[in-house]
């Protein structure tokens, strides 16, 4: 490969990261739950490019293999999953009162991705310079962004999707340090993922059917030293 | 023998208890067989690790990569095997009781099986990232267990534990990401347990402790450290009692199973301090559930806060060093075993009165005599009431403090499971032998007195005789070869 061509590669790798840097404060504050779902996606598709332009970087198979796994569980199946399982209105919401509102949880986001810059640039030096790159600090930014959308959301889809969110997260570093893992973790990853989608899908029919929500994250009658009799009554 | 064939009996289990069948015995039958085999091969497979014979080695160079067994990892292996066949035993007759239709009752077994199933993986394979997906597992098989009343309640404690578990894994899985980097940096092989540790001293601090720390923090979610446990207590306490018996009893160990792999690499690295976080983090567990033991209106919770406290002492214990690992190891099978059998009682009770508020149970040995007896010698033994099992393992592990001079320490984890004995034993005391309060008995006074005798299904009473038996001979007499396995998992523990 010539050094302009790694040069370009190694700049669309950036901008694929930094994209996903978006849709990470995209997942946190967009209030249409179907919108989660299409940034979600977005966010995964970044994810196989940034794996097939590192493969590319770094002729690795292991990594074009990561980036079909990617390709074909989260922008096809993870949506057609959710259809045969959890009830349509999850789509349909739009939520309104979150536990923060949105201008405050985008400025936690901020915060927490310039944390996340500060912590991942001296993890990736402490490696050989092949290792550096924007992967590890961004990775790391989407991992705290998901859980910050699991903090800050109420509604059963961005919830999910915050959980999806995180494992990108993961994922975007783990293609850059970790990228000679065996294929077989990979598989075995992303079809824990989709399990995550079944169950999650599941329960919150249950949820749906019997308490008649999908704001999940609104259910808090178990605490300590409340009397039963006292939690029936709280809606 | 492969290693790989104990996984077997749990996936076909769940196979054939998903099978429909008219006849009710099928699926606890199908159950109870699965785990009884599995239970013979932990256990022979245990034997064998004590009388010093290493099946690793015997096997072929392509599956080393991927599993392995030593003392900590058969010891695991047979707790949980030990567990899930009483468990097995105890669903039975309390399934039974529920009047579930057929097709629930399938997915009960089903979900058990693969849930025994993922939990038998942990400590059987030996590659991190792949124990991070069977956790994963355990977490995703069991959610459906959590939420099997299909109660508010119930729906809102499985949704937690979902979340906040799936929410720790997506830390940790980055945490076993970078440990791989930091491993792959020196250039060794395949990204196994025992490869860390011969990898250690040569990795990169700053990368081994990030990660450590990011998985100790991860997978500490689902163990229940505080602060991070908020989710244990409802799901400890919603589940069928057989499966909190599972969850409190052995899930918890195994989990915090995998995080004391990392001890033993984190002493070899230079300059890490894995033992004093273990210390500040096992202290806080214990002191908080301590308290919180004291306030609690649920008896099942009350059991839940008190698996919180043991995590904390067997981390504590990891953190005191090498002479408090044996009491660690001895913790976590005195732990598995009378939080099982706790939990069995607690099931008995809930049977026998139809509701989860201590307030609510007063005088139980009088209606419910085995129920009431069990949830009195659970009580005695979790708190670690001499001469029961817990009591030997928390005095090993006290002394070993004292003799390493360790007094603030020792001191302060002596101060909490006092504290912690007196919170369960008052509630259960008032609960087995109380009487009726002033108001309650003004209303239906003759309730109490002419209320029937309730009778435990037949299987029920034999799990709590079963599980009975290691709680009370532990405190004893510890068999030659469950030391010498103990005294291996003790020597895996440390560098």
């Amino acid at each position: 490969m010539s050094a302009t061509t790694r040069q370009l590669v190694e700049n669309l790798n950036a901008l694929a990261t930094g994209l996903f840097l978006l849709t990470a404060f995209g997942i946190v504050g967009t209030r249409q739950a179907r919108g989660c779902l299409q940034l979600f996606i977005a966010q995964s598709l970044l994810l196989a490019a940034s794996a097939g332009l590192l493969g590319l970087q770094f002729h690795s198979q292991h990594l074009y293999g990561v980036m079909l796994v990617n390709l074909i569980t989260k922008p096809v199946i993870v949506p057609w999953l959710l259809r045969r399982t959890a009830p349509v209105e999850i789509y349909t919401r739009r939520e309104i009162d979150q536990v923060l509102n949105i201008p405050t949880a985008l400025s936690i986001a901020l915060a927490l991705a310039i944390g996340a810059y500060f912590l991942g640039v001296p993890l990736t030096q402490a490696l050989p310079p092949e290792y550096h790159g924007p992967n590890v600090p961004i990775g790391i930014a989407g991992l705290f962004l998901g859980a910050l959308t699991l903090t800050v959301r109420r509604e059963a889809l961005p919830l999910l999707l915050g959980l999806l969110a995180m494992e990108n997260g993961a994922f975007l570093a783990g293609i850059s340090i970790a990228r000679d893992l065996t294929m077989l973790v990979e598989l075995a990853i992303a079809t824990d993922g989709l399990i995550i989608v079944f169950i999650v899908g599941v329960l919150v029919r249950a949820v749906e059917q019997h308490v008649g929500t999908t704001a999940v994250g609104a259910l808090a009658s178990l605490k300590e030293a409340a009397p039963h009799a006292e939690r029936e009554v709280t809606p | 023998m492969n290693l790989i064939a104990v996984l077997l009996p749990p996936l076909i289990a769940a196979a054939l208890t998903g099978i429909p069948s008219k006849k009710s015995w099928w699926a606890p039958g199908v159950s109870v067989l699965s785990c009884l085999v599995v239970l013979l091969l932990a256990g022979r497979m245990a034997w064998r690790i004590a009388l010093g014979s290493s099946l690793t080695a015997a096997l072929g160079a392509g599956w080393s990569n991927w599993v392995a067994i030593d003392g900590l990892s058969a010891l695991i292996l047979l707790l949980i095997a030990l567990v899930a066949s009483t468990a097995a035993v105890y669903s039975v007759g309390y399934m039974a009781h529920g009047q579930l239709t057929q097709g629930k009752l399938r997915l009960y077994h089903v979900n058990y099986n693969l849930f025994i199933f993922s939990m038998l993986a942990i400590p059987l394979l030996a590659e991190p990232t792949l124990v991070w997906i069977v956790v994963e597992l355990t977490t995703l098989c069991s959610a459906l267990l959590v939420s099997f009343e299909n109660t508010r309640e119930a729906l809102e404690a499985a949704w937690k534990y979902v979340v906040l578990s799936l929410m720790g894994a997506g830390f940790a899985l980055f945490g076993f990401l970078v440990l791989f980097a930091a491993m792959h940096a020196t250039g060794s092989g395949p990204y196994t347990w025992s490869a860390l540790l011969a990898a250690a001293p040569t990795m990169p601090p700053l990368l081994t402790q990030t990660a450590f720390l990011v998985i100790l923090i991860g997978l500490g979610t689902k163990v229940g450290l505080v602060p991070m446990h908020t989710w244990l207590p409802d799901a400890h306490s919603q589940a069928p009692s057989p499966v909190c018996a599972l969850l409190s009893g052995i899930e918890t160990t195994s989990i915090l199973y995998v995080i004391l792999r990392l001890f033993p690499v984190m002493q070899r690295v230079p300059g890490a301090h894995a033992q004093i976080w273990a210390l500040v983090l096992g202290l806080i567990s214990v002191g908080t559930a301590a308290f919180l033991l004291l306030q609690v209106t649920d008896y099942k919770r009350l059991l839940a806060f008190s698996t919180v406290e043991h995590m904390g002492i067997i981390l504590t214990a990891v953190g005191l060093g090498a002479s408090a690992h044996y009491g660690a190891v001895q913790q976590i099978v005195s732990h598995s075993v009378t939080k099982s059998f706790c939990f069995f009682a607690a099931g008995a009770t809930l049977l026998g009165v139809g509701t989860r508020q201590i307030s609510a149970v007063r005088g139980l040995i009088r209606r419910a005599p085995i129920a009431g007896a069990a949830l009195l010698l659970g009580g005695l033994a979790i708190t670690g009431a001499p001469p029961l099992a817990v009591f030997l393992s928390e005095f090993a592990i006290l002394r070993a403090g004292l003799v390493q001079s360790q007094y603030l320490v020792s001191g302060l984890l002596a101060l909490f499971i006092v504290i912690a004995f007196f919170g369960v034993m008052v509630h259960v005391n008032r609960m087995v032998f109380g009487t009726a309060q002033a108001n309650q008995a003004q209303e239906d006074p003759p309730h109490e007195v002419e209320a029937p005798r309730f009778r435990l299904p037949f299987s029920c009473t034999l799990a709590l005789i079963v599980a009975a038996v290691p709680v009370i001979v532990l405190g004893l007499y510890i068999p030659a070869p469950l030391q010498e396995l103990l005294k291996q998992a003790a020597a895996a523990l440390g560098r």
